[in-house]
């Protein structure tokens, strides 16, 4: 929560400047009736006209006043806030930028990103919703308390004590059994939600299998349970509800109660009576938002649990204190007896691996799912430091060149890569902001684009929607591909191109890609062994060995774990 | 709140917005109100009352409670009005008010009583009301059947489900009681101030209806320009998430801290453009902050000035004094509710719009008693001029289609995506119905036949099966749920799971699904081949299980699936051409259309479309001077090459 704090420093001019609007707010609410209980009661004696009309302005002032501060606090507030949250992202994203990809694995799935996001995002309220209310509470009440501690001490302990009860005492009730049932609330919840997904997205299953009715009954059962949990909840909101309604009911009763003998016994102008009465009521009007803004701080505080668990992270890669400068022209790329593995307990991802990669040449690297395919792309792209071994570019350890330097020469088209939700022309451009149009659709055209360009409505400026959802996933990769020819890598590593996609689909993205790369420096990475006879060398790679290597010729005549592949999958997608 | 994939740019700026507007003292009717009402939205949904029989028994106890609690608060300005001029103008001491201070603490503990009654009310009728609608939208959305929720992307249905329909707290905690209350109480308290004052009564009478109709002119104001506005909001609140989903990307092109400029920019914008949404959206919170306080104002000074000249006595002054801000009060916290229960409001809407959604028409049928469905190992399923068009599509998936499923055939459909195949296999599963021609079973219409025990007799396996949340035993057993572990395990070891599902620690027992083990789609497609031989059906519905493996798994696989298919009829669609060699007989479709069928050796003879597909499958690759996948192991391959 200081971490939070710190961050806002630079608005907490701002943030001061709402808190005094908001209390200038709620004091002219407090303010207006007990001003009208004067001036009722002075009225009650009869006074000429003119003593009254100081009290009549302040009364006219204060309701002017309550609505204008409350929307000058509420835009004050908001701005601040806002301007937090461009800074609040920016740290995040700074803090972010080193852990990707690998740093951020365990977010792969995009609900959970999306997730974090939302958290960042959720830090604000804690200026909107959570400090202001207790703030203002704090500033009115007090200076309620002390103009009626100055007319009648005993009156002034009556409001304190009621105003802490309501203010404090309650939100910290409902609170904490709020905190301890909200743990299995939301495991009740996760388990319902757990079971109307799978109802809804196992529907076809379901009912082919006539098992809609038990999977219904599932969903009743984790319903029912966390309906039950809620009736709990119910009775501390409700609990908190009428004790709040209690305290407001007490001080309004104590006030009394010590005012009446007061202005009997004549130690207290029977002016101020009034005055006393409708202050208590009036005020309670600053601890009504308390409990909100403390459930809001419980998440608030979850929220930033969770961002700066992930920003906390150290990340799995750093730049050397003095970068060694990269060597013009294409370098010669090598692994060398390569190891790395991602956990202690789990087994290697990559084990002794060799590769060389010299200028000109095409080489693949094949093997079954969880060969170490994609471990060894990201090694190579510095997004990963091996255990063992080492990874040289141009005769030094990789580990010599700053990463953005590395990624300069080896540049890449990642499996699943993003498209922002921008225009075609700006997602292929990102690979260079200074292209001109002539370099764009020369790269486009490599990437066999240029057809389905010219096709879309508004051409190059068609908006790829969100994640890329209006394009097809064939020219998806295509895109991506254009991106990284555009960026013009001296070495090219393609990661599983073709991946996810139908096999007509794939025969024709996997022949645009031969095409393109002919007489570049390449590393294609795939699973599918189509069209790999056009590549200089095939590694074979299995639980994160290499177990052969050789021309796909040579290859597929070699009994082995190639030749396997190869025929199982001959049979499945060859024509007989 | 949120977080619905497809549409989450638009999400969160809403979220952003009624976050933004929904500041704990909040009236008003702000951006994402207005956007709102322009579909119409009720103070109360009359459906909500159908729909939930709860809320009417709640709604009741409401009206209830907001009555009780208007004649308290009547009630306790009386004794306040009587117990304050006694002590201050004849200097009663406090024996001689006991009666009233009684009374009094009587009625501020009957107020908190109606708290505590209220809040617990809301909570639980609010929880009984969402596990009913809950269960409806899901009863009913299952009946819809497969085709409708793949239309309705049932990611935003579950979420609806789920968390959508929980939005109805705000609704019956915050703004129903609420909603009652400023009906009730302003009522209660002009009824009594118009008997002592009525000059006051009118002051307070003739501002009230003002406060909506100024919130409805700049509603409309503000409506308008968020409209405008809304797009540019969405892109702008999307951009950081798009952003950091793409940090690999950007990081490959050594793009990723030139972003960091960017985010704080468009941020920046993100907050201009909302600053100006919200400096009008205030706004109508100013007008019924500003109403409802003059009121006050003016009622107090116009009692306080009367009061000199003696017109009005202290007792009328205080009790107009205290009662008219207990007139605004309700109706400025209904503004306060309004967003945290929209939120609901929509969530139920859309729950009713599913609920009202009608299934597929079964009434033509349903009034003829169901037929016995023929034994399948015996009848033939024939598919007769069937023609079927996908709701809010233009071109029929399916054109004038015939074809026949004899008992132990073995069938391959074959045909480019988009050719018909999937339509075909869903009118088969009954989960749609041909528009024109029919279906029929040893000569029954499958219309006129129990779906329930149609299915009984079909096995089906989609090209990416569903495991669900649960062991993987009663993963295998979902059609029979009685079945013993030995059957699965029979069931699995035919499948070719056994192998991998006993080398896990828990073996069958093992939670597979969202929360459970990752499998492989090799793994998963073999646990649904147990199922289907658990099924142990006369027919097989096979949508190619093998497409999308590597090759590996797909070997596996493919060895189960012939187990399988052995003495069963099979209609098999096919992906890889491969596949349909083994078939008896090949259907080719395309464009809704069966093209050809005949047995394989009858299609290779001749030059048609089949002959066509086999031809496309090689040479692009070829092209880019491979020998093509068949080089090494097929008869073909040297047509096919080069």
């Amino acid at each position: 929560m200081w971490r939070l704090l710190r961050l806002a420093r630079p608005q907490l001019g701002r943030l001061a400047l709402s808190v005094v609007a908001g209390a200038a707010a709620v004091a002219s609410s407090v303010g207006l009736m007990a001003v009208s209980a004067w001036l009722i009661s002075r009225a009650a004696q009869h006074p000429p006209v003119l003593d009254l009309a100081v009290a009549v302005v302040a009364i006219r002032t204060f309701g002017i006043g309550r609505g204008i501060f409350r929307y000058a606090e509420r835009l004050i507030s908001h701005d601040a806030a806002f301007r937090v949250l461009a800074d609040l992202r920016v740290r995040v994203y700074t803090r972010l930028e080193p852990l990707a990809p690998a740093g951020l694995a365990d977010f792969r799935s995009g609900d959970l990103l999306s997730r974090l996001v939302a958290d960042v995002d959720a830090l604000q309220d804690l200026f909107l919703r959570v400090l202001p209310p207790p703030l203002i509470a704090a500033i009115v009440g007090g200076s309620a308390v002390v103009l009626a501690w100055a007319l009648l001490p005993g009156a002034g302990a009556v409001l304190a004590a009621t105003l802490l009860l309501a203010g404090v005492a309650v939100p910290a009730l409902t609170t904490r059994s709020g905190r301890r049932a909200s743990a299995r609330v939301a495991a009740a919840r996760g388990e319902l939600s757990m079971h109307v997904v799978d109802l809804l997205h196992g529907a076809p299953e379901l009912l082919a299998y006539g098992a809609a009715d038990t999977q219904l009954d599932r969903v009743a059962r984790s319903d029912a349970e966390l309906t039950g949990l809620s009736r709990s909840t119910a009775l501390t909101t409700g609990l908190g509800a009428g004790l709040g309604s209690v305290a407001a009911g007490l001080a309004l009763w104590g006030t009394l109660r010590v005012a009446v003998p007061a202005v009997s016994a004549g130690s207290l102008d029977g002016v101020w009576l009034a005055v006393l009465v409708l202050t208590a009521l009036a005020v309670f009007e600053v601890v009504a938002p308390l409990p909100v803004a403390a459930q809001q701080l419980e998440r608030v505080r979850r929220a930033a649990g969770r961002v700066f668990g992930v920003l906390d992270a150290p990340a799995p890669v750093n730049d050397p204190a003095r970068p060694r400068p990269v060597p013009a022209g294409t370098p010669v790329v090598t692994l060398e007896a390569a190891r790395l593995r991602y956990a202690s307990d789990a087994a290697c991802a990559l084990d002794g691996v060799d590769l060389r990669l010299e200028p000109g040449r095409r080489i693949a690297v094949v093997g079954p799912s969880g060969a170490g395919k994609t471990t060894l792309a990201l090694v190579l792209l510095r997004f990963v430091e091996l255990d063992g071994g080492r990874a040289t570019l141009a005769g030094h350890d990789l580990r010599d060149y700053a990463q953005d330097d590395v990624r300069r020469v080896i540049g890449a088209c990642l499996q699943d890569a993003h498209l922002f939700d921008t225009t075609v022309r700006e997602n292929i451009r990102l690979a260079q902001p200074d292209a001109t149009d002539e370099q764009l659709t020369d790269a486009a055209e490599r990437a066999e684009l240029g057809p389905w360009i010219a096709s879309l409505p508004a051409g190059w400026d068609t908006r790829v929607g969100e994640r890329g959802a209006q394009v097809s996933g064939g020219q998806r990769q295509r895109l991506a591909l254009a991106r990284a020819l555009l960026a013009d890598p001296p070495v090219l590593l393609l990661d599983e191109p073709t991946a996810n996609l139908d096999s007509i689909t794939e025969q024709a993205l996997m022949g645009s890609l031969l095409r393109a790369t002919e007489g570049r420096t390449t590393l294609l990475i795939t699973h599918r062994l189509v069209g790999l006879d056009a590549v200089d060398e095939v590694v074979v790679l299995d639980r994160g060995r290499v177990v052969q290597r050789g021309r796909h010729a040579d290859l597929v005549r070699s009994a082995g774990l190639y030749r396997r592949l190869w025929e199982l999958e001959a049979g499945l997608t060859a024509v007989d | 709140m949120g977080g619905v994939p497809g549409v989450r740019g638009r999400h969160r700026t809403q979220d952003h917005l009624s976050a933004a507007v929904g500041h704990p003292a909040s009236p008003t009717t702000g951006p994402v109100a207005a956007r709102r009402s322009v579909t119409g939205v009720k103070p109360l949904d009359p459906r909500l009352l159908r729909h939930a029989a709860t809320a009417r028994v709640y709604l009741a106890l409401t009206v209830g409670l907001g009555l009780a609690s208007a004649v308290l608060i009547l009630g306790q300005a009386t004794l306040l009005a009587d117990i304050l001029p006694r002590v201050f103008l004849d200097r009663a001491p406090l024996a001689k008010v006991t009666g009233p201070m009684a009374l009094l603490a009587a009625v501020l503990l009957g107020r908190a009583g109606i708290a505590w009654a209220g809040e617990v009310a809301a909570h639980l009728s609010s929880a009984r009301v969402k596990s009913q609608l809950r269960a409806g939208l899901l009863r009913h959305a299952v009946a819809l059947g497969p085709a409708w929720l793949a239309r309705e992307r049932s990611g935003e249905l579950a979420a609806l489900a789920t968390r959508g329909v929980d939005a109805l707290d705000g609704y019956f905690a915050r703004y129903l009681p609420q909603l009652v209350l400023a009906l009730l109480v302003p009522v209660a308290v002009l009824a009594r101030v118009v008997t002592t004052d009525w000059l006051s009564a009118v002051t307070i009478a003739v501002i009230l209806p003002l406060i909506p109709v100024f919130m409805a002119l700049i509603g409309i104001n503000t409506q308008r320009r968020t409209q405008r506005q809304w797009s540019t909001l969405s892109t702008l609140a999307g951009h950081f998430l798009d952003v950091v989903e793409g940090l690999p990307t950007l990081r490959i092109f050594g793009r990723a801290k030139a972003q960091a400029a960017a985010v704080r920019r468009i941020t920046n914008e993100y907050r201009i453009a909302t600053m100006a949404t919200l400096r009008i959206a205030f706004l109508s919170a100013l007008v019924l902050e500003l109403l409802s306080m003059l009121a006050v104002a003016l009622v107090a000074v116009s009692v306080g000035l009367r009061l000199v000249d003696g017109r009005v006595s202290l007792h009328t002054a205080l009790l107009v004094l205290l009662l008219a801000p207990e007139a605004y009060l309700p109706v400025r916290q209904v503004g306060a509710q309004f967003h945290a229960s929209m939120e609901g409001v929509t969530a139920a809407e859309r729950v009713f719009a599913v609920l009202e959604t009608s299934g597929p028409d079964r009434s033509a049928t349903s009034a003829r008693p169901p037929a016995a469905v023929p034994d399948l190992c015996a009848a033939t399923v024939s598919v007769e001029a069937v023609w079927f068009t996908w709701p809010a599509r233009d071109v029929p998936a399916l054109a004038e289609v015939s074809l026949a499923l004899h008992p132990g055939e073995r069938l391959a459909l074959v045909g480019d995506s988009g050719a018909g195949k999937s339509s075909l296999v869903s009118l088969l599963l009954g989960f749609t119905r041909p528009q024109q021609g029919r279906i029929t079973v040893g000569g029954t219409d499958l219309a006129d036949l129990p779906l329930v025990q149609w299915r009984r007799q079909l096995a089906w396996v989609s090209q990416r099966p569903y495991l669900f949340a649960a062991s993987i035993a009663d993963n295998i057993r979902l059609g029979e749920p009685e079945t013993g572990l030995e059957a699965v395990r029979q069931a699995a070891r035919l499948a070719n799971a056994a192998e991998f599902v006993e080398s896990l620690p828990a073996a069958y027992d093992t939670v597979v699904g969202e929360r459970g083990v990752g499998l492989s789609a090799g793994q998963r497609q073999r646990i649904a081949l147990a199922r289907a031989f658990l099924r142990d059906a006369p027919v097989l519905l096979l949508d190619e299980p093998t497409a999308n493996l590597d090759a590996e798994s797909a070997a596996a696989v493919q060895d189960g699936l012939e187990r399988l298919m052995a003495g069963r009829t099979v209609l098999l669609v096919v992906h890889r051409l491969a596949l349909a060699r083994g078939a008896d007989r090949i259907v080719v479709m395309s464009a809704g259309r069966v093209v050809e069928v005949g047995t394989p050796a009858e299609l290779d003879a001749v030059q048609g479309p089949w002959s066509a597909l086999v031809a496309a499958a090689g040479p692009s690759v070829g092209a880019t001077g491979s020998t093509g996948a068949a080089g090494a192991v097929g008869a073909v391959g040297a047509e096919v090459s080069g």
